[in-house]
Order: C-alpha cells, then structure tokens, then sequence
C-alpha cells in the first residue's frame, strides 16, 4: 500500500493516474475472528482502526451489509463540533474535535477538515443566557467558545434576517471557532484504509443475520454468505442497533427516526461558516462545490424507511427563509433521508452489553458524525480492556437504571424530543 | 404525506395529527416495586422493523388520542381505533 504525498501525486500523474493500486483489499472470510465489528459506517471502521493501532489487535473484521460508508455515514451534514456541557458528552466530544484536528496526518488521507467555526443562534434573552452558562462550561473545560451579541452577529453574518420582520430576532450567538465541517465519505475511506494496512479484514456485501451462541456467550456472527466465529462482536449499526439487539434478546432505550436532509444548487460562496438557527431545528453551511447543505427536523415517528415526508421539508425550508430571505430561490438540488438511533435521554452508548461477548456503539441520535473518530477510540479502548475508558464510561446502558441520564437539553424519555 | 382514516373525521394528512408514543407499552400494576419492571416501561422499547401500534393525536381536527398500525419500513397505515376503545379491547383480550 503506496503512502499518499505530494511526490506520489507527481509521479502518478506523469504515468497518467494508470497505476494507483486500490485503497483496501476485498479479501475473503477467515473463519474465525478476535474481534467481528458490525457495520462499516465511520464508527465501525474508526473502531477498527484504533484496535489496531492502540492496541496491536489486528485479528479483526468489519462486516457491512451494503458499501462503506452506505449508511449515515454518508447521509449526515457533515458538521463537528464539542460544545456540549454535560458531564460524560463534554469531554467525550473534545476528545473527538482533537482526533480531528490531526485525523488527515493521522490516517494520511485528507479528510478534508474545514474548521470554519459553528454559531448557534440565540433568540431570545432566556437563549442568551443559557449559551452563556453553555460556553462558560466549555471555557472551564478547556474547550473554546465566544458570545457575541447581536451586533457581533450581524457584523459578521450579514445576510441573515435583522429586519423589524423577522419572526424570530436575532439577540446573539454562541460561537466555537475550532469546529467546522468534513469531508464524510473521505473520513470512511481513510479509517479503511488505515485499518486495512493494519490487517484488518473489510467484509463487504455481508449482512449479518443472527448470532453464534455458545452457551449463553456469543461467539460469532452468522452472516447472508456464512457463518464467522470470534470472540468479541461489536455493533456500530446505529439506525438499526434496536433491530441487531432484539437479535440477542436485548431491548435498549432507542428509537429509530428519520432525518432528512437537504442541497441545494451550487451557489457563489456565501456562507463561510456553520449557522443553527435556535428557533426551529435548522442549521446550514455551504458545501465546497456551492450547495448550500441544510438541515432539519425529524419526521418524529419511528421510522427505517430512509425516506422522509413532505412536511418536514416544508417545515426545513420555512426555516430556511425565515433565518436568510437571500435562500428563498434557490433551487433544492437533492433531498434524502436516514435513520437514526434516538436514545431516550439524547445520548449514546459506548459499553459492554448484558449479553457476554456483545459490545454496543449506537444511541448517536443526530450527532453520530462528528464522534466518529472518539467514538472509535473509546470503543476500540472498552473492546480491547473489557472496561470503559474514563471519557466514555457514562455511555452505558446501566445509566437509565441508576438516574444517572444524560440529557443536554432536560427534555425526558421522549426520544423525538432530543 | 402520510394519511390517516381517522374514525371521527375520515381521510386525512398527516399534518392535522401529532404523533404521541409507542402503543405497546403498558404501565406496571401501581404496588408493583420491581424497579426493572419500571425501567423497562419507561425507557426500553422494542422499536420494532415492520408494523408498530402506536397514539396519535388528531390535534387539529376532533382532538381525540388515537392507536394506530404504521408500517415503519413503508409508512403504510393498518388499523386505526380511538384510543379508549383501544384500550378496552386490550383489556377485553387480557380477561
């Protein structure tokens, strides 16, 4: 495997790009296993990777249904970010934001970091005090983050919506200038190569379809082209963790909803930075090719359809109009949705299961993408110790039977709240 | 757009109603003091791939709770009562 540089470039070039070799192997099965990771999305391939790396386990396959990266991995709106507060995300996160500063050097591949900043609006005198107490804990946490006021704000965001019109004033927002955007599927792509020159199998096309028991411990998975024995099986299949649980005879504390999402036609550069609105579910940033990518709210029932409905676009794009009139004729390029893990208290899980030999990486409700590189660590970390790392040991299952949820926005058990 | 046959007020989209909650959960007996019983009831689902009875509410039109079937790989609609026949029939079946 060719190690990606300038000088690399120049010479395939000058062989006019013929003889690149590919990014990672399409081996065949072994029969048996260390470690059987679920899912070939950002989280499960990053897991592999840090196994590998961190831990020199290198006897390890990812097994995916589909291609990688197939899945939310390459449906999300590509933000990062760490401004949480809540004890167990807030370090969680910053761990995240730092793996991503350096995760191009890392995996020598450019995941094509942007770090642009991130506002989160606020609209009213109540917003503005809760993003104070917000950013004063991320600041005593180490982590950076400013309060303007509504004047900062339009100064530097000048097309938004300032008029006597406005349905919901801007009063200020909360900005980190360390987050931005990534590329997502180049974040896939990076982790497998990088696991796969560490050995790692990559088993694509593979749905798994059931377990292998021995005894009351899973040994294995079976899979839609056969049967793999390991030791450890770990599930990063969030949007489908309830579906892989009930497999094993678990419930969790997830539900499963769809998000939709949303381009639009490439446009000058206009918004050089990531805008939430705090009115309505809605944020947006401007892609490198134009388009502006918008986000909105869930459908709010359970859904696997990866499919959304038209109310929820009309809803995005009222959003859309109301934070920047500018928007208000351009045309919507494309339009999808995915499923995600909505947990009950709107945070993951990073843990051991009830069930022996069966590790679980999900609950990531909207916020999978920018925790792939944490996640992946924290999880390769709890794999390979058989106990939690300190930045995820609040990510369990256990936490909703001792009280002990974690829930950034206070909403309760009500998993479309979140 | 999804459309539901409300018993009340016939066909309609989707945007009149609300959605309310998992239908399939049941509260524990209130002397039950099993504290799995009381997580489970409040927090694990079995968030099921395929049909799924759950409560809306026709917010916008009679303003009565209903339990509904909805394919969650297709969104299509099965069945659909007001909610407290709903809830007799259940009991009715329970007896």
């Amino acid at each position: 495997m060719t190690k990606y540089s300038a000088f690399s470039l120049v010479r395939h070039a000058l062989s006019g790009n013929r003889n690149w070799t590919r990014a990672w192997r399409d081996p065949e099965s072994k029969p048996a296993y260390d470690v059987v990771i679920v899912g070939g999305g950002g989280h499960g391939l990053a897991t592999a990777y840090y196994l590998a790396k961190e831990h020199g386990i290198t006897n390890v396959a990812v097994v995916e249904k589909g291609w990688l990266g197939g899945g939310n991995t390459g449906r999300n709106t590509t933000i990062v970010r760490s401004n949480y507060m809540m004890p167990g995300n807030t370090m969680f996160y910053e761990r995240s934001m730092q793996l991503w500063e350096d995760l191009s050097q890392d995996l020598n591949y450019n995941v094509m970091i942007s770090q642009r900043g991130q506002y989160n609006l606020c609209h009213s005198p109540g917003q503005m005090d809760a993003a104070r107490r917000r950013g004063n804990v991320m600041r005593a946490n180490g982590i950076d983050a400013e309060l303007f006021d509504r004047a900062e704000v339009k100064r530097r965001l000048p097309y938004l919506d300032y008029s006597d019109k406005a349905r919901f004033p801007i009063h200020g927002a909360i900005y980190q200038s360390r987050a931005g955007t990534a590329r997502h599927d180049a974040v896939a792509w990076g982790f497998a190569r990088g696991a796969d020159r560490r050995g790692v199998d990559i088993l694509q096309q593979r749905e798994v379809t059931g377990y292998l028991w021995d005894g009351g411990r899973i040994a294995g998975v079976q899979t839609s082209q056969g049967e793999i024995r390991a030791k450890k099986v770990a599930l990063c299949v969030a949007g489908h963790s309830g579906h892989l649980a009930q497999m094993a005879g678990l419930r969790l504390p997830i539900e499963t909803h769809c998000l939709q999402a949303f381009v639009t036609e490439p446009y000058k550069p206009l918004v050089d930075t990531v805008i939430s609105f705090g009115a309505a579910h809605f944020y947006l940033s401007q892609s490198d090719k134009g388009g502006l990518v918008l986000g909105g709210d869930l459908d709010m029932y359970n859904s696997y359809a990866q499919k959304g409905g038209l109310p929820i676009v009309e809803h995005t794009l009222a959003s859309a109009k109301a934070l920047m009139p500018c928007m208000s004729r351009l045309k919507l390029l494309r339009h999808w949705a995915g499923v995600m893990d909505m947990s009950m208290d709107g945070s993951p899980f990073i843990t051991k299961t009830p069930v022996e030999g069966l590790y679980l990486n999900g609950g990531w409700n909207y916020g999978g993408f920018k925790a792939t590189p944490a996640s992946g660590w924290c999880f390769a970390y709890t794999i390979a110790r058989d106990a939690p790392h300190k930045d995820n040991a609040e990510f369990t299952l256990e936490r909703f039977n001792r009280g002990y949820q974690i829930d950034e926005k206070g909403v309760g058990p009500q998993p479309n709240a979140h | 757009m999804i459309r539901i046959d409300c018993p009340v007020c016939g066909l309609r989209d989707e945007t009149e109603f609300t959605y309310g909650a998992d239908a399939s959960v049941t509260r524990p007996a209130m002397e039950d003091t099993g504290m799995q019983h009381w997580v489970d009831y409040v927090f694990n689902r079995d968030n099921p791939r395929g049909w799924h009875r759950e409560y809306w509410h026709h917010v916008q039109g009679c303003r009565q709770w209903l339990v509904l079937e909805r394919n969650t790989l297709t969104h299509q609609i099965g069945t659909c009562h007001l909610a407290r026949d709903a809830d007799l029939a259940v009991k009715e079946a329970a007896k």
